[in-house]
């Protein structure tokens, strides 16, 4: 890949190496619903195209399935000392800035498969809807802790809107 | 207390000295709770009140016209068996009953519902059964409106509208005298600009004279606030005549009030330009193709698409109508307390929106107003009013149409530390320039993004304000200040990345303007993305605006 940008702030905190089985299973349980429907309407609902839906659902998990863990080495956040730097994406790259002053709560989410790995999701929400920084797979003590940090950052730098 | 001006703010304009106005509403500004215009129920279940009134008319109009005119009868109806029955008195009573029973709702509930304004918030109780109780600080005061309704205008009466950042977080003071309504908000905004309490700092300073003035400032206060009463002396025709003499004033009186602010500031739009931007919107191609289409249809003998199509038509001949109608009379202009945006001709509103309270502006032009040189202005806010802005548009349109001289005039009340002379030319180059000039441009590859607009793709950060130019068939221009700033984000999908360019995002409130600026250079992206992240932390530090008013006593914001 050419040309990819990329932000000169150092070594990136990475979520938990375990997140990678979240992503999987997602992708495995979202692979089998869609296979499930397409063949449901290939061969019960007569369908002519249904195994053309198969197909394209088949390609595309076990596409997602491999590059799985590059997506979620990819993600990444930094606290820096005024802001939170936020990364994640491979072909679609996003990196986003938010400063502590302007959150306005912090979020943690965990869903049945995080829950089994002691995994949490960190959601962070500013006045903006298109903010939209999430940092999953933290291990449940990191993430109590960075929210704690964070919550106390906010606090000190509270700016208006 | 001279008639004509009445109730309207007659003090001196704009400088320290309260109008009348502002004093007689000092009084609600204690903290203590206080009821509502008297005629409240009545204008809120105003129109249920009317409804029902026309549906029995038009119920009764055979039986009166007969009842006059003598015309044949026919039975069968319920006041037919109630006269047949001899039970006319019953019915009576009953009606009775349901009229007492409704004014007696209707006063425990004016009773019941009532707001108070103390230092640091707004608050209104209301409701029988379920009370309901609703704050707005004052510190987080998005704007405040003023809303006059056809019916209430009527009254003399006026509804406060106080919008805080959120989605439904309003607190409405409906209604208030249509006077004590204008002078309450320029009051709670002289509050929440923290002026007040920097006086009361001062008057302390300065124990006795300041006791005086108090003392002053009461007795005048006291007349005003009593002044349907009339004191008495002069006979009940001339106070009634007196009352009228007020309330048609009021009606006739201009939009906006020649005293609240300062001319040079004031932007109008002359009503053919208005229509002449209506008549050159994309809803006007809409309807060409549709009328084209009808034609077609009409040839070649499709006559059910007449049939189909034609009350749309109709319909749209109305929304023209309708957007003249309420958009005439618009008007904005710079008060001390912020930017005020007024409108309409027979239900007026003018929404006032503090210093610092928009997130982003964009100066757009479509296509079709490129000849006249027109231009219209879009803002975010964070707190949104109830009410509709002119002719049904959100109220996020600043500036329906104006042109260039007006959308100097227009920023420079909105962004008043940024749109200064001094970034005149910027401004002007952002609005019109086709490219390569003071604004850091996209390299050639990004054409095969942007193929017309590549050229004019810019962004430049001033002071702690960045613009975003795009746009060569619809011009744009963003302006956010960086202290609005929430969060930035950088991408590049992998279009980008083989074309080397980058897309910068802003994110503000929700609204109308999203900034960004897609296709460019992407070392440059990488670099903006960090200067702007660490210009914004350091502008929203420095931000005073959330008190606007001591932000000015104590230091001239820095550039």
């Amino acid at each position: 890949m050419p040309d990819r940008i990329d932000l000169n702030v150092g070594e990136w905190r990475r979520v938990s190496p375990k997140y990678v089985l979240v992503v999987i299973a997602s992708t495995v349980i979202t692979g089998l619903v869609l296979a499930a429907a397409s063949l449901f309407l290939w061969l019960v609902g007569g369908w002519p195209f249904g195994w053309v839906a198969l197909v394209v659902v088949v390609v595309i998990s076990v596409i997602a399935l491999i590059i799985a863990p590059r997506r979620a080495r990819s993600i990444g956040y930094r606290l820096r000392d005024d802001d939170l730097l936020f990364r994640r994406g491979i072909m679609f790259q996003r990196f986003v800035s938010v400063p502590y002053g302007r959150m306005q709560l912090i979020d943690i989410n965990r869903g049945p498969v995080s829950r089994m790995l002691g995994l949490a999701d960190l959601k962070f929400v500013t006045a903006a809807a298109s903010t939209g920084v999430m940092v999953p797979g933290l291990p449940e003590p990191e993430a109590a802790e960075l929210r704690d940090r964070l919550v106390e950052l906010a606090e000190s730098r509270r700016a208006g809107l | 207390m001279s008639a004509p001006d009445g109730g309207a703010p007659a003090g001196p304009p704009v400088g320290r000295p309260l109008t009348r106005a502002e004093r007689a509403a000092e009084l609600y500004t204690d903290g203590e709770w206080h009821r509502l215009h008297p005629a409240t129920p009545l204008l809120r279940g105003g129109i249920v009140f009317i409804a029902l009134f026309g549906f029995v008319l038009s119920n009764l109009r055979e039986r009166l016209i007969g009842f006059f005119v003598g015309a044949p009868e026919y039975g069968g109806d319920p006041l037919d068996a109630i006269y047949n029955h001899g039970w006319e008195g019953w019915a009576l009573l009953g009606v009775a009953v349901v009229l007492l029973l409704c004014f007696g709702a209707f006063y425990l509930s004016w009773r019941m519902h009532s707001f108070r304004i103390t230092g640091d918030a707004v608050e209104v109780r209301s409701g029988i059964l379920f009370r309901t109780q609703r704050k707005a600080r004052l510190d987080r005061i998005q704007g405040i409106n003023v809303v006059r309704p056809v019916l209430a205008r009527i009254v003399g009466a006026a509804k406060l509208d106080v919008s805080v950042a959120g989605h439904d977080a309003n607190v409405q003071l409906a209604y208030l005298g249509s006077s004590l309504a204008d002078g309450l908000r320029a009051d709670v905004l002289r509050l929440a600009s923290g002026v007040r309490a920097a006086e009361a700092a001062e008057a302390e300073a300065a124990a006795s004279g300041g006791a005086a003035a108090v003392a002053v400032s009461e007795s005048d206060s006291g007349a005003p606030a009593g002044a349907p009463t009339a004191g008495g002396a002069p006979s009940r025709a001339a106070a009634v005549g007196d009352l009228v003499g007020r309330r048609v004033n009021e009606f006739l009186a201009p939009e906006l009030d020649p005293n609240a602010a300062p001319p040079e500031s004031v932007v109008k739009i002359p009503p053919l330009r208005l229509l002449g931007s209506l008549l050159l919107s994309g809803f006007t191609v809409f309807v060409l193709v549709v009328i084209a289409f009808l034609i077609w249809g009409a040839s070649s003998g499709e006559l059910w698409l007449l049939i189909v199509v034609l009350p749309g038509l109709i319909g749209s001949a109305s929304f023209y109508i309708n957007r003249f109608t309420k958009s005439l009379r618009y008007s904005i202009a710079g008060t001390p307390d912020g930017v005020r945006v007024g409108f309409g001709l027979l239900s007026t509103s003018n929404e006032t929106l503090p210093p610092g309270r928009i997130h982003a502006v964009e100066v757009l032009q479509p296509l079709l107003w490129r000849p006249f040189g027109w231009w219209q202005i879009r803002i975010d806010t964070a707190g949104h009013s109830r009410e509709k802005g002119a002719a049904g548009q959100p109220n996020t349109t600043m500036l329906p149409v104006g042109d260039a001289a007006d959308v100097f005039r227009v920023l420079s009340l909105v962004l008043p530390g940024f749109a200064t002379d001094e970034h005149r030319e910027l401004i002007e180059s952002g609005m019109t320039s086709a490219g390569r000039d003071a604004f850091v441009g996209s390299p050639r590859r990004a054409v095969w993004i942007r193929p017309f607009s590549w050229q004019r793709t810019g962004y430049r950060v001033v002071d702690d304000a960045i613009l975003l130019r795009r746009g060569f068939v619809w011009r744009s221009l963003a302006i956010v200040p960086l202290a609005r700033l929430q969060s930035l984000e950088l991408q590049q999908g992998p279009l980008d990345a083989a074309l080397g360019l980058a897309e910068v995002r802003f994110h503000t409130v929700s609204g109308p303007v999203h900034p960004r600026l897609a296709a460019i250079d992407a070392p440059n992206g990488v670099r903006l993305f960090e200067e702007v992240s660490t210009r914004a932390v350091a502008a929203a530090a420095a931000d005073r605006s959330h008190r606007w008013g001591q932000a000015t006593n104590h230091t001239e914001k820095e550039h």
